[in-house]
């Protein structure tokens, strides 16, 4: 066990010699490493702020189901690899479709176009009668034993389809909220702490991000540029942290800036990356990560409605699956194809739900003013 | 105030001269230009390439491009539509503006109205079933997949119940034979609908003036009733009225869904800044003196809770014009965010262009006008 020498560091000693904080009694406080201290201060920090957070139901309503999510994403690569063979349950290129036995009961012609439509849809019989007995493809079917929740129009499997796009939906939250988070971080530091023009033209453009309206300017992107996954979550990231999240980082920065501890560092002789970097983003980073769930929220939406629309250069995603069912139109037949769109756009609305309402448990766990009276 | 708007103003104009200059480079880093498709067709001279290149301007340097480019928009030259040739994008927007207007107007100010509404109850009534069920119901509609929502909504009242029209703006076979055009009626409709609120709202504040509360309530909501019956008076002798009925018949879906849409965000702000309020002691004092709890509520809390609504109405504008466009394409409603998305679809890079040039413009007036209602509101900002 290496031992710094503590007497360098007073201050750090005063800070943690409050009650209860001595990890073993024969080891004096002043005796035992810092990086020790610190984890111990970092565990009991943790520990209140999950206690805080759990206090409020809502939080961890969120959380279970993001854990929940996560455990989809998680297995779906072990399914893959051990029990589901790839040319069945493949997200993309999977087929199965069950054969099934119909009757042919009826011959009916299409009065406008004169189109037999009987044998336009057994187009393998063309010279099925009525009473015959036929073996068909089943496509979309109903969920069985073998596919829990059913295939997609293309005899692809649903539950495999909504596990992977679990995975792409997290990946461009990931992407999509670090993003957020360092730009946003970097721009209030940086324009509250300079101040001047710089803030100025900052906020001007956090304005601008602030007001456009992200739906439209994506749609225009997408048409300029061919979008996938990462990069969609690299301008949703830049959009919210140059934007709204810039603006709240700042207001937080500047209550920092005009903490005694920041004259302190500039006097002590500390440069301004110095203090910008040790002492405020680390005072401002718990919003952002408040922020954070949200953008993960909006991103999750995002990519969707631009799936939806058949904008993005993804292989599937929750997005995708509704675009699959509205292109093959089973959009209006209501219950009957329940499995094609309710769990693609249940979960796309569950998952945005839980991380908001993460959000939410965090923000009393940061902002005391909210929690109960 | 006059200060505080025109620094505003200049403000925004500065953010709008930087969201031009975006989309210029959006479009000038975009790879391929729109003489591309021409090379590959060999029956094109490489000289009628090269003319079209020199009549675009795509052969001057980018900071004549760009000051042109500046000079057209506010000319209001945006150029040829690609997939309406030869109709000009202006004219195909100009066309459009009054649906999407309408589309965002209504639904913005239902949102926030019953929005308010409910909000400060859930507030006032913290720790019940009742807030906890309205809580989860502004969760999923602030969270929904718009998409899906619309499609719920056409599946459920169009589809199951026929209640209204599947999609679109009109039935064309109504319009068939008519000495009137459906933006004809419609700028009617507008217009009727603009005289009928004026007019509410000028009872409002005449109301307010008046010294005896009761019968300010009475004349107000007599006057109300009065001009709503003249409204509808109006329209069942007026000859466009089966017209007007078909229009108003295909736009209550869309409003209905676009002001779901915006209803739970605004609702989940409204109860957590009365939340706000409600610990100020001010409250404390309303209470003890004795007033009855519906004016603590009204009249003292609301009020100051009502000044971050205002200001988060920027974001719900976002909100607002981004599900209007999703809300516009699942309608198939022909106003600006179709154009857009048909613009994007279809590679009609002017009209795309266009469509979010306007989208801008009006996110960018929406902003504004909060300004000026929250300078109203603010009495630190009024006075």
């Amino acid at each position: 066990m290496s031992i710094q020498e503590p007497s360098r560091r007073p201050e750090q000693r005063l800070t943690v010699s409050g009650e209860g904080l001595a990890l073993d009694d024969e080891i004096p406080l002043t005796e035992q490493p810092l990086w020790r201290i610190r984890l111990r201060l970092t565990r009991r920090r943790w520990a209140e702020n999950w206690r805080l957070f759990t206090a409020n139901r809502i939080g961890v309503v969120g959380f279970v189901i993001i854990v929940v999510f996560a455990i989809m994403a998680v297995l779906h690569p072990i399914l893959m690899a051990t029990v589901w063979p790839s040319s069945i349950y493949h997200p993309v290129a999977g087929y199965s479709a069950p054969r099934v036995e119909l009757e042919v009961v009826e011959q009916v012609t299409d009065p406008t176009t004169q189109i037999d439509l009987a044998r336009a849809r057994l187009r393998g019989y063309p010279a099925a009668q009525v009473g015959d007995v036929v073996t068909d493809r089943l496509q979309p079917a109903p969920p069985s034993r073998q596919h829990l929740l059913g295939t997609d129009p293309l005899g692809r499997d649903v539950l495999s389809q909504l596990m992977y796009g679990t995975r792409a939906a997290f990946a461009l939250g990931a992407v999509a909220a670090l993003v957020t988070v360092v730009v946003a971080t970097m721009i209030g530091a940086v324009a509250a702490y300079l101040g001047g023009w710089i803030d100025a033209v900052l906020m001007r453009i956090a304005d601008l991000f602030l007001l456009l309206p992200i739906i439209p300017v994506l749609v225009f992107v997408t048409g300029l540029w061919t979008i996938n996954l990462w990069s969609l979550g690299l301008l949703i990231g830049l959009a919210a942290g140059l934007g709204p999240t810039a603006i709240v980082l700042k207001s937080q920065a500047l209550t920092v800036k005009v903490k005694p501890f920041i004259d302190a560092a500039r006097i002590a002789g500390g440069s301004h990356l110095h203090i910008i970097f040790r002492h405020i983003v680390p005072n401002v980073v718990p919003l952002a990560f408040l922020y954070m769930m949200f953008t993960v929220t909006a991103a999750i939406g995002l990519e969707a409605t631009l799936s939806f629309f058949g904008l993005l250069d993804i292989p599937m995603s929750w997005g995708i699956m509704i675009h699959t069912a509205q292109t093959t139109g089973y959009l209006l037949r209501g219950t009957d194809f329940w499995w094609l769109l309710l769990p693609a756009g249940g979960a796309v609305s569950v998952l945005a739900a839980a991380f908001y309402l993460v959000g939410r448990g965090f923000d009393e766990v940061i902002n005391p003013r909210l929690r109960q009276r | 105030m006059a200060r505080f708007l025109g620094v505003r103003f200049a403000q925004m104009a500065f953010v709008f001269w930087l969201f031009l200059t975006l989309l210029f480079f959006m479009i000038e880093l975009s790879p391929g230009d729109p003489t591309l498709h021409l090379v590959l067709d060999p029956n094109v001279p490489v000289e009628a390439r090269d003319l079209l290149i020199r009549r675009l301007g795509l052969d001057r340097p980018l900071h004549e491009r760009y000051l042109i480019y500046l000079r057209n928009f506010f000319t209001g030259d945006m150029g040829v539509s690609f997939s309406q040739y030869p109709r000009e994008v202006t004219d195909i927007l100009w066309e459009r503006l009054p649906r999407t207007l309408m589309l965002f107007f209504i639904a913005t100010v239902l949102a926030y109205w019953f929005g308010f509404a409910v909000g400060k109850v859930l507030a006032w009534k913290r720790g019940g079933g009742f807030e906890y069920a309205m809580t989860i119901v502004g969760v999923a509609l602030f969270t929904v997949f718009i998409p899906w929502f619309a499609l719920i909504m056409i599946w459920v009242f169009s589809f199951t119940f026929n209640l209204f029209p599947l999609r679109g703006f009109l039935t064309p076979r109504v319009f068939r034979g008519q000495p009137f055009g459906a933006n004809e009626v419609f700028l009617w409709m507008i217009g009727s609908g603009l005289v009928l609120l004026l007019v509410l709202t000028a009872l409002y504040v005449l109301t307010r003036r008046m010294n005896d509360f009761r019968i300010a309530r009475v004349v107000n909501a007599a006057g109300s009733l009065l001009a709503i019956a003249a409204f509808f008076g109006y329209w069942w002798i007026h000859p466009m009225r089966t017209l007007a009925a078909n229009i108003a018949h295909h736009t209550m879906l869309p409003v209905l869904t676009l002001t779901l849409i915006a209803f739970g965000g605004v609702m989940l702000l409204t109860r957590s800044s009365m939340l706000e309020t409600l610990r100020e002691d001010y409250i404390l004092t309303a209470r003890a003196k004795g007033l009855p709890e519906a004016v603590v509520r009204n009249r003292h809390a609301a009020r100051t809770a009502l000044l971050p609504v205002v200001t988060s109405m920027v974001l719900a504008l976002a909100t607002v014009i981004g599900g209007g466009i999703v809300t516009e394409t699942i309608f198939s409603w022909p106003g600006i965010g179709l154009a857009l998305l048909d613009g994007i679809v279809k590679g009609d890079t002017p009209l795309a262009l266009g469509a979010l040039a306007f989208i801008g413009v009006l996110a960018l007036i929406g902003h504004l006008l909060v300004d000026i209602l929250y300078g109203y509101l603010d009495p630190r900002i009024r006075h």
